[in-house]
């Protein structure tokens, strides 16, 4: 099925050829391309690759690594402690994007990246220079870096921040490649490659080419237009490689494997018309020794007579993962990103508890913990001058030797928090759910507020029933009251399904503003007959129901439907799927497992 | 997109005026020079950036900007898009497209020369100490677009106690920080919506004064700090704080081009660029010209642009109808159509022009209902097919 590769790999694991041959395209243009992010676990395979890298790249390149947090200080560069203190005047030292002027950078981790680390190195990948405004230096280093990102997330919702893998052209993911295929890869020694580097510039690419590069991504969904640009770098790249004066089919397949493929947000449809298009004499593959040399395949006299446009939406689709479309279906493809986002915005910063990250001027005081030693990087440069000048008024006179400390020196610790979560109940009190479901519900939400106590998580809960939803209990992480508003609560009457979702998304909201994260926890059968308005029918009532668990999903909240109808209800499921949700049937479901699930969910929000 | 094989000279560049603070960074970076080899400064001068002019599509975007080089106190843009669709492509072209302005010479805050500002303490040191009134010595220098970086301390965003001369002169002198170099010109945050918070508050706080305030290390100073606030970022990264949303002027949303042949427009003047960048900026300097002497004509027609009532009442109704807050949303709406209607040539404000502006003026302004499944353009389409009847 992938015909480009080599014989017996499975479509979505990049051949071992690709990858070496990825390995030297960066070697060629690193810093044009961006670099790449790695999918792959930690071990011998990934560790072969960097040799690779390493060898291609040649023993004089710079090949650093980076662990997956860094503070400014060494990101960026500041004030250098050691030797401010020994000359007793500010002395700069570069960061690590300006130490590795000129080579590859390479990001331990990035999963676990954070998206202000990223922001920063997203905007010297984009200048070709950091922009240093810290510690009293303002100055601009040139940091022309490429990074390869390790990403070893595992699955959609773990992985490296968008704003980082989006500048890095090539995507490789060794994860599900066996060991046993690194054999047949091709061999460049550094000779052939400096000769490729000075070929490079002046490498043609047709107007079809930029047409089908453009056409693959725009029909894989991806709306970057750095992915064509990068995919247009890596065609000519590997045309220089390959010895060729102008970009060739080959070229643009294994640009299409390595940029574009990886990144498809939905599938190509497979009756897609081919980008309008092309004088095939611009695109006449290579000959085809040198071609198979670079492709390891023999696929391009197959190729030969279809259009360029065609060549990279084959390579593309031979590339695709083979789950692609399953993921779709689950929608995770389209959904994952703005799950995320959720995450990333989350953090809230805290005067005590946390993880530090980096610190700021301040007084000590109110329990702020001192930062030992950026208050003496403020300190270091005064040194000298609070030597030779009179003591602070007031101050003893400080004994020679030891390091003079005032108090606008004094850096106190920044630390940020993971915010906690709001479970939001939208329990449905109609008569439909029968009287002794909304009793289990009440006995499910009860089991999990003691859990919440422990979590220090908030729940809210809204009750639907006859025309409209009610809030009978907001955000809270009072037991007491919680469980009083529970027992009060009242059931029978229509299922306004529509009204509920409407006032949980305001709680959501809410919640989100306040800097937690909702998570939702619907309990309905799903057949609602009240409509938004409070008018009565079933059908305009399903209508808006969807309508608005469409809205919900669109803002990103994690939801989890709970159908408590005797047997599993269609309307229900529909409903779910509508909302996004986690869809659980529980015909007789106990409060304990209720709570069970409920705390699975949550663990998968936050 | 953004990123091009000559990208960082043009930083300089457009960072080294003429004036003080420029000197300061040229003997900073000799002496960096010996500890850091291929510092920045050493790079040779490069073509600049990508043309403003040979940006493919992103209309809205173009003319935000444009709007606010016209009338630079409409209060800034912000730009919010996904990855990739030339978000600060467009900004950081804008130094290069702009009229050079003249400032006093060796201002730091770069003053100009007719009107220095009363808070400023560089050009107001001699009037107070009774000199003559000799207009000071002026200079050419290009329009400042600061960048401020991720990352940027506190203290050099606002200006601190300038620590050589303490060092080595036991002087108590202020060094200016971004905000000063950017007054008179365009401050831009690229990714706002993952700067600090305690530096959000900071230019929060000037941008509505105008004005720095300093008072730390035992020093006092007041420096006039007007800029244009350009941010840009990614709506999946999180979310502006409101008060922030509030401050910009203008909002855009930018999209990639829907259609291919803009798209493979794009990837082909992107690469003619980055193969040749001077080739490109010849052929599309005289688009550039034709561009800045629109907006110096603009610029000089804006005090005669007419405000007929039908404008101003027009106005009204679209923010009531809108619900927005306040009076800021009708004021920056006869402000940005003024501009247009100025850069287009225009005695008076048109109804056209305020269709024009309206989104741009009122999309972040809209009270969020988190289930109106219409986007906030869509409602202000709505708003405007029923008060224009169009």
């Amino acid at each position: 099925m992938n015909q480009t590769a080599g014989p017996g790999s499975a479509a979505g694991a990049a051949s071992w050829s690709d990858a070496v041959l990825a390995a030297a395209v960066l070697a060629i243009d690193a810093r044009g391309i961006g670099g790449a992010r790695l999918r792959s676990p930690a071990g011998s395979l990934r560790d072969q690759w960097f040799a690779q890298l390493r060898d291609f790249l040649g023993p004089e390149a710079v090949l650093q690594r980076m662990p997956c947090q860094v503070d400014d200080a060494r990101l960026l560069g500041g004030i250098d402690l050691a030797a401010s203190l020994r000359s007793g005047r500010p002395v700069i030292e570069r960061g690590l994007l300006a130490q590795c002027d000129g080579g590859v950078l390479v990001a331990q981790m990035a999963e676990r990246m954070s998206a202000g680390m990223a922001g920063r190195i997203a905007a010297a990948l984009d200048q070709d220079s950091v922009g240093l405004e810290r510690d009293g230096f303002s100055q601009r280093f040139a940091a022309r870096v490429a990074i390869v990102a390790c990403d070893e997330g595992l699955g959609v919702e773990e992985q490296a921040p968008a704003c980082l893998i989006d500048r890095l052209g090539i995507w490789l993911d060794l994860t599900e490649m066996a060991w046993d295929r690194v054999r047949r890869a091709p061999e460049f020694d550094r000779q052939r490659l400096a000769q490729a580097q000075q070929r490079y510039p002046t490498i043609a690419a047709s107007p079809a080419l930029s047409e089908a590069l453009c056409g693959a991504s725009q029909a894989l969904g991806i709306d970057s237009l750095r992915v064509p640009l990068m995919a247009l770098r890596v065609a000519r790249a590997a045309a220089a490689l390959d010895g060729a004066a102008s970009v060739g089919s080959v070229h643009a397949a294994l640009a299409a494997r390595l940029v574009i493929a990886p990144r498809a947000r939905v599938p190509p449809a497979p009756t897609q018309a081919p980008p309008p298009e092309p004088s095939a004499a611009d695109a006449e593959p290579q000959a085809p020794a040198q071609a198979a040399d670079v492709d390891g395949g023999d696929a391009e006299s197959s190729n030969s007579e279809q259009d360029l446009g065609e060549i990279v939406l084959d390579a593309v689709r031979a590339a695709l993962p083979a789950d692609l479309l399953e993921q779709m279906g689950r929608g995770l493809g389209r959904h994952a990103p703005s799950a995320m986002a959720g995450r990333t915005g989350v953090q809230l910063r805290s005067k005590l508890r946390g993880r530090p990250v980096g610190s700021r001027r301040g007084e000590l005081r109110a329990g702020a913990r001192l930062h030992v030693l950026e208050t003496l990087r403020a300190a270091a440069p005064w040194q000298g001058l609070r030597g030779r000048l009179a003591p602070a008024p007031g101050a003893a006179p400080a004994p020679r030797r030891r390091i003079a400390v005032r108090r606008e020196d004094f850096r106190i610790v920044r630390f940020s928090q993971r915010a906690q979560t709001t479970v939001i109940f939208a329990v449905d009190a109609s008569g439909s759910a029968a009287l002794h479901r909304l009793a289990e519900a009440k006995g499910a939400v009860e089991t999990f507020l003691a859990d919440c106590y422990v979590r220090r998580d908030q729940v809210a809960l809204i009750a639907f029933r006859g025309r409209d939803a009610q809030l009978l209990l907001p955000p809270t992480r009072s037991l007491a009251r919680a469980r009083r508003c529970l027992a009060e609560a009242p059931g029978g009457g229509g299922t306004p399904v529509a009204a509920g979702l409407r006032a949980a998304a305001g709680v959501a909201d809410t919640a989100r503003r306040q800097g937690a994260t909702p998570l939702l926890v619907v309990l309905t059968d799903g057949k609602a007959n009240v409509a938004l308005d409070g008018a009565g029918g079933r059908e305009r009532a399903a209508a808006d129901a969807l309508a608005l668990a469409r809205v919900l999903r669109g803002t990103g909240l994690r939801s989890l439907l709970i159908d408590f109808s005797p047997r599993p209800a269609p309307e229900a499921q529909n409903l779910a799927q509508a909302l996004g949700a986690r869809y659980l049937p529980l015909p007789y479901a106990e409060a304990a497992q209720l709570a069970q699930a409920v705390r699975a969910a949550r663990l998968e929000a936050v | 997109m953004d990123k091009t094989a000559v990208g960082r000279g043009e930083q300089l560049e457009t960072f080294a005026p003429a004036v003080e603070p420029s000197l300061k960074g040229r003997a900073r970076s000799r002496r960096a020079g010996s500890a850091a080899p291929g510092s920045a400064a050493a790079e040779a001068a490069s073509p600049g950036p990508f043309p403003f002019s040979a940006i493919v599509g992103q209309d809205e975007m173009k003319l935000a900007l444009l709007i606010c080089c016209v009338d630079a106190a409409i209060g800034g843009v912000l730009v919010i898009g996904d990855r990739g669709t030339g978000k600060s492509t467009g900004v950081r072209a804008l130094a290069a497209l702009l009229p050079k302005v003249k400032v006093v010479a060796g201002c730091p805050y770069r003053c100009a020369p007719e009107r220095p500002s009363a808070a400023c303490p560089h050009c107001q040191a001699p009037r107070a100490a009774g000199a003559k009134h000799a207009a000071p010595r002026s200079a050419l220098v290009p329009v400042a677009v600061v960048d401020l970086p991720l990352g940027a301390t506190e203290d050099r965003v606002a200006g601190a106690l300038d620590l050589e001369r303490a060092l080595a002169e036991g002087v108590k002198a202020f060094e200016p920080g971004l905000l000063a170099r950017a007054n008179r010109g365009f401050l831009y945050i690229d990714e706002v919506n993952l700067l600090e918070d305690h530096l959000v508050d900071l230019l929060l706080d000037v941008a509505a004064s105008g004005e720095n305030i300093v008072e730390r290390d035992g020093i006092s100073v007041r420096h006039p700090a007007r800029f244009v606030l350009v941010g840009s970022g990614n709506p999946e990264e999180g979310e502006l704080r409101p008060q922030l949303l509030d401050r910009f002027g203008l909002a855009v949303e930018v999209q990639t081009p829907k259609d291919l042949a803009s798209r493979v427009e794009v990837i082909r003047r992107r690469d003619d660029f980055d193969r040749d960048p001077l080739a490109f900026h010849r052929r599309w300097l005289p688009e550039q010209q034709r561009l800045q002497r629109r907006i110096v004509a603009a610029r000089r027609r804006l005090p005669q642009v007419a405000t007929p009532d039908l404008a101003l009442q027009r106005a009204a109704e679209l923010c009531m109808k809108l619900g927005t807050d306040g009076l800021r949303g009708e004021l920056t709406l006869i402000r940005a159509a003024r501009a247009l209607a100025s850069l287009e040539g225009d005695a008076q404000i048109e109804d056209r022009h305020l269709l024009q502006v309206a989104r741009i003026v009122l999309r972040h302004r809209l009270r969020r209902d988190p289930l109106d499944e219409t986007g906030s353009t869509a409602r202000i389409d709505r708003a405007l097919s029923d008060i224009f009847a169009v």
